[in-house]
């Protein structure tokens, strides 16, 4: 029995739901990861944490190594077996569980595992906002700050309403838009080490327009291109400070 | 050569065929253009909007008066020749109201020969070309055109200016609808085609310049 | 398509493309312009998604049934008169060209804008044969004045601003006074050229569609060179990739819809020239003969999957490379590709080879910009993934097969894949690498090989103080 999650937000708040933290995550962005896992607990959910987990497999799949990635892949979807939804805070990662996994198992002998786990896959924003309907209380000082969607997240999940839902709920906090916002931050995961000087120009770009809107904070559900723009933010010694949005949205409705 | 050709064209067709079976084809749903209509008296507004953004020049008359609007356009633009179809019921008309050569009047011209035999006349001498259309389309704007051995295809390209006859009544909604309601696909002529303004290039800086290689000017009399 | 010949590199050509402000300013300011106007044509979202299924299906219908269109195709225009040769490559079609003008001793020849065209390299082959032809669109004219190759496929002097241009026709044009203004620019390429239609004993030209149906070569312009090249001269020839063939003609005006609004942000261009012949028996004009040459050059390879057939789709609008972050930065010079951009990226390492043209597939970053505005559904992202698959993991033997299929994989790159795949199955080892990171946080040296290129302009990012797999334990959140 699986669980996907319809557009109209009419599904029923599951008792208990997989996170997983993606590898970024893991190590660049834990304190986000774990207010993600709050956020969710926060509204009656029980979240599991299956500590066997490591990455989705995507840098491997993007690079044309599909066996890799397939060994990688198939050893991450044998931890989340119950019918339980499988959150994820990154579109990026998501898309690649719920997009490519079908593509990446075509032929093999479990592809219809590795469907039914896809089936289950939605990215954090769009569970608060698509399935618990969350309502947030601002508890903090009033602020400005810009949004940073992925690619992935916009393109694959189509998630583009619901963070900005997120944030609208925040009495204190104003969000200005980045121009150009649909563009490429040029991270791209290996993009940025393989074409380095396009990438290099594509930040540059980005973290200019990230600086032309004034904001004291950039805010992303995706930890490669927060990593990338906030990179280049600290190189120039700009102040605008770089967040995952779970860790922003925990920390201004946290109960002092 | 032809045994070479008829070698590639095997070669080519094999490789195909050997690569797949014929797919099944996925459906085409034309309902994004059957949708797409206009009321009748909203027809010929949009179509003259959407040429004028583009720089054609329109001029509304009725089917007794058209034959004058073009003496006096051809009059107060100072064009001295203009080159026509001499055998369409157009063409006759035009020829019977011709002013009969005054001074300062302009000539009318039949191209009634092939190209050969006047082509420096048809490059150099021509001021304008006149044509009738088969219609015109309001979703984008545009004339059909059908050129004829009655109006011969340079009529609307190589003289400066254009003068094209357009029928209130013959405009389609959408090229799809023409092409289908006037059964193209029965029989179609050597060379048809849609005309919707003068020539134009925005291949420097993106930036749109008039006059390139067709007429520098279109000028459409509606009849209405 | 030479293996003699060193194997083009994008990286060093984007890096000295990166360096040149004016460039990147010239594609910057007409790229946002293009996306403006394309964004304008189709701002009602669901007559975007209608339309676009539409050209999908009809481009797919053409697929399904491509060897017997063809025939259909080489029937109806034979009907009409218009004569039909196959090319199996670039060097055959070539011969076929140079064999027609030969035959109507044609020495003075125009061309209307043709891609495929310079797929063939067709002028230099024709020019050492001694016959130059003349290019009549005006961005085409503009860079064979400059000797250079098209930077765009739908704009190919795009590369250039007003005074580059007025500098080049100032010394190359020998009768027209410097002038930086476009109007001026322009009316001096009409009068060059108008002289050169008059006296051309042959016309070259692409073909945007070619109707099964009814034999009709169509071809979409603004300017009146593609009506001046195809209707003066007594020879027209007309040169097509056989993916171009459409069923009926009723297909036509919606892929002749989604080729204006995608390509210029246009609702309809100047003229729509439908060919069905050559001149008829009675009429007064219109050339003495119609050639129509159709040109496979590894389209039937591709053709051979039915997931990267999915190529031959595209009816060559540029919104791709319109809307993609790295061409808008190097401009299309920079792939050293006849075909630039997201398209080039999948078509060229198909018709040259994967390990060859690798490059082109690294250029990368998979946004997806381009197959979301792509007005035939062409998955470009996932074929680029695809594509590098068939370099990394194909296998060159057998139908099917992509052009040097595994001849991507380098003994380096797949040692360290390899021991990513260990330390990633391995969730103790993954664990213990975990640990190791954020405890050695800020010891990661920048100058590491990979590393330096992201640290020569960002900062070397640094670990958390723990895993999350750490704090979650922590915090009590349950394993199972």
């Amino acid at each position: 029995m699986s669980v996907s999650i319809p557009d109209s937000g009419t599904a029923t708040k599951p008792e208990a739901v997989y996170y997983f933290g993606t590898c970024l995550v893991d190590l660049f962005y834990p304190e986000a990861g774990l207010s993600g896992i709050r956020l969710l607990e926060r509204e009656g959910v029980r979240v599991v944490f299956p500590q066997g987990q490591t990455c989705c497999g995507q840098p491997a799949y993007n690079s044309g190594f599909h066996q890799e990635a397939r060994t990688v892949a198939r050893a991450q979807i044998a931890l989340f077996p119950k019918p339980y939804p499988v959150v994820l805070p990154s579109g990026s990662c998501a898309g690649m569980m719920k997009h490519h996994y079908p593509a990446l198992f075509e032929g093999e002998p479990d592809v219809a595992v590795a469907r039914e786990f896809a089936s289950r896959v939605v990215e954090l924003t769009s569970f608060l906002t698509g399935v618990l309907r969350v309502k947030l209380t601002d508890r903090g000082e009033k602020t400005r700050v810009t949004w940073h969607s992925s690619c992935h997240a916009m393109r694959e999940m189509g998630i583009f309403a619901e963070p900005r839902e997120l944030l609208a709920q925040l009495d204190n906090v104003e969000l200005v838009s980045l121009a150009r916002e649909f563009e490429c931050c040029g991270f791209g995961g290996t993009f940025a080490v393989r074409e380095p000087e396009v990438s290099a120009a594509m930040v540059e770009d980005k973290s200019a327009d990230v600086q032309a809107t004034r904001a004291s904070t950039l805010l992303s559900a995706d930890g490669g291109c927060l990593l990338n723009i906030a990179g280049r933010l600290d190189a120039k010694g700009s102040l605008v400070s770089c967040r995952h949005v779970a860790d922003f949205l925990w920390e201004r409705t946290r109960e002092r | 050569m032809s045994d070479r050709v008829g070698t590639a064209r095997a070669t080519i067709l094999g490789r195909l065929r050997a690569a797949r079976p014929p797919a099944t084809s996925p459906p085409s749903d034309f309902d994004v253009l059957a949708r797409r209509v206009f009321p009748p008296g909203e027809r010929y507004p949009r179509l003259r909007r959407k040429m004028e953004t583009v720089h054609a020049e329109f001029v509304e008359t009725t089917e007794a008066e058209w034959p004058s609007a073009v003496i006096e356009f051809l009059r107060a633009e100072r064009l001295g020749t203009l080159l026509y179809g001499p055998s369409t019921p157009a063409g006759r008309r035009l020829a019977q109201v011709w002013p009969s050569g005054a001074e300062g009047d302009p000539r009318l011209v039949p191209y009634d020969r092939p190209v050969e035999t006047m082509k420096a006349d048809l490059f150099d001498r021509m001021d304008a070309g006149f044509t009738t259309t088969r219609g015109g389309i309001a979703d984008t704007g545009g004339l059909i055109l059908w050129p004829s051995p009655e109006e011969p295809r340079l009529l609307s390209l190589v003289p400066p200016v254009h003068i094209a006859l357009l029928r209130e009544a013959e405009i389609y909604d959408t090229f799809w609808q023409a092409v289908r309601v006037q059964k193209w696909a029965s029989a179609m002529p050597p060379n048809a085609l849609l005309i919707s303004g003068p020539s134009k290039t925005a291949d420097i800086e993106q930036t749109l310049s008039y006059g390139v290689h067709g007429p520098n000017r279109l000028l459409v009399i509606v009849v209405r | 398509m030479s293996a003699e010949t060193p194997a083009p590199e994008f990286r060093p050509a984007a890096s000295r493309a990166l360096r040149d402000p004016e460039l990147r300013a010239n594609f910057r300011r007409a790229m946002d312009g293009l996306i403006l106007k394309r964004g304008e044509q189709f701002a009602d979202p669901v007559e975007w998604n209608d339309l676009r299924n539409l050209g999908a299906a009809i481009r797919g219908r053409t697929l399904a049934k491509l060897p017997e269109l063809l025939e259909r195709l080489e029937a109806a225009c034979t009907r009409n008169g218009i004569r039909v040769h196959w090319a199996r490559d670039a060097e055959e079609g070539n011969a076929i060209v140079l064999g027609i003008l030969r035959e109507h001793g044609a020495t003075r020849v125009v061309k209307s804008k043709s891609m495929v065209s310079e797929e063939m390299h067709l002028n230099e082959y024709l020019e050492e044969q001694g016959i130059d032809p003349l290019e009549s669109d005006l961005g085409e004219y503009i860079i064979q004045l400059d000797h250079e190759t098209p930077s765009h496929i739908i704009a190919p002097a795009i590369h250039m601003n007003r005074r580059q241009i007025a500098r080049l026709f100032g010394k190359k044009i020998r009768e027209a006074r410097y002038t930086e203004d476009i109007d001026e620019l322009t009316a001096i390429a009409r009068r060059v050229l108008r002289k050169k239609f008059f006296e051309a004993d042959a016309g070259i030209s692409g073909v945007n569609f070619a109707v099964a149906e009814t034999g009709t070569l169509c071809l979409v312009e603004n300017e009146g060179n593609g009506r001046m090249s195809t209707h003066v001269p007594s020879v027209h020839i007309a040169l097509m990739g056989l993916e171009k063939v459409v069923e009926n003609l009723e297909d036509v005006p919606p892929l002749y819809s989604l080729l204006t609004r995608s390509a210029t942000g246009q609702p309809i261009t100047t003229y729509f020239n439908m060919i069905s012949g050559p001149r008829g028996a009675e009429e007064k004009d219109g050339p003495a003969e119609v050639h129509l040459v159709i040109l496979d050059n590894g389209r039937s390879r591709i053709f051979e999957d039915e997931a990267l057939a999915q190529t031959l789709k595209c009816i060559r609008c540029g919104a791709c490379m319109n809307h993609c972050p790295v061409y808008t930065r190097v401009g299309g010079h920079a792939y050293q590709s006849v075909y630039p951009g997201p398209i080039g990226k999948i078509l060229t390492p198909q018709m040259e080879g994967v390990g060859r043209r690798h490059d082109l597939l690294e250029a990368s970053s998979l946004c997806g910009a381009c197959g979301e505005v792509c007005p035939v559904g062409i998955r470009i992202p996932e074929l680029i993934v695809r594509l590098r698959r068939e370099a990394i993991e194909g296998r060159p033997d057998g139908p099917g097969s992509v052009a040097e299929a595994g001849r991507g994989r380098h003994a380096l790159e797949s040692a360290a894949w390899t021991i990513w795949e260990a330390a990633l199955t391995d969730s103790g080892l993954y664990r213990a690498l975990g640990f190791a990171a954020t405890r050695l946080r800020r010891l990661l040296p920048p100058w590491l090989p990979v590393l330096s290129r992201w640290t020569s302009v960002r900062s070397t990012p640094v670990p958390g103080r723990r895993t999350l797999h750490e704090l979650a334990r922590e915090a009590g959140v349950p394993d199972e």
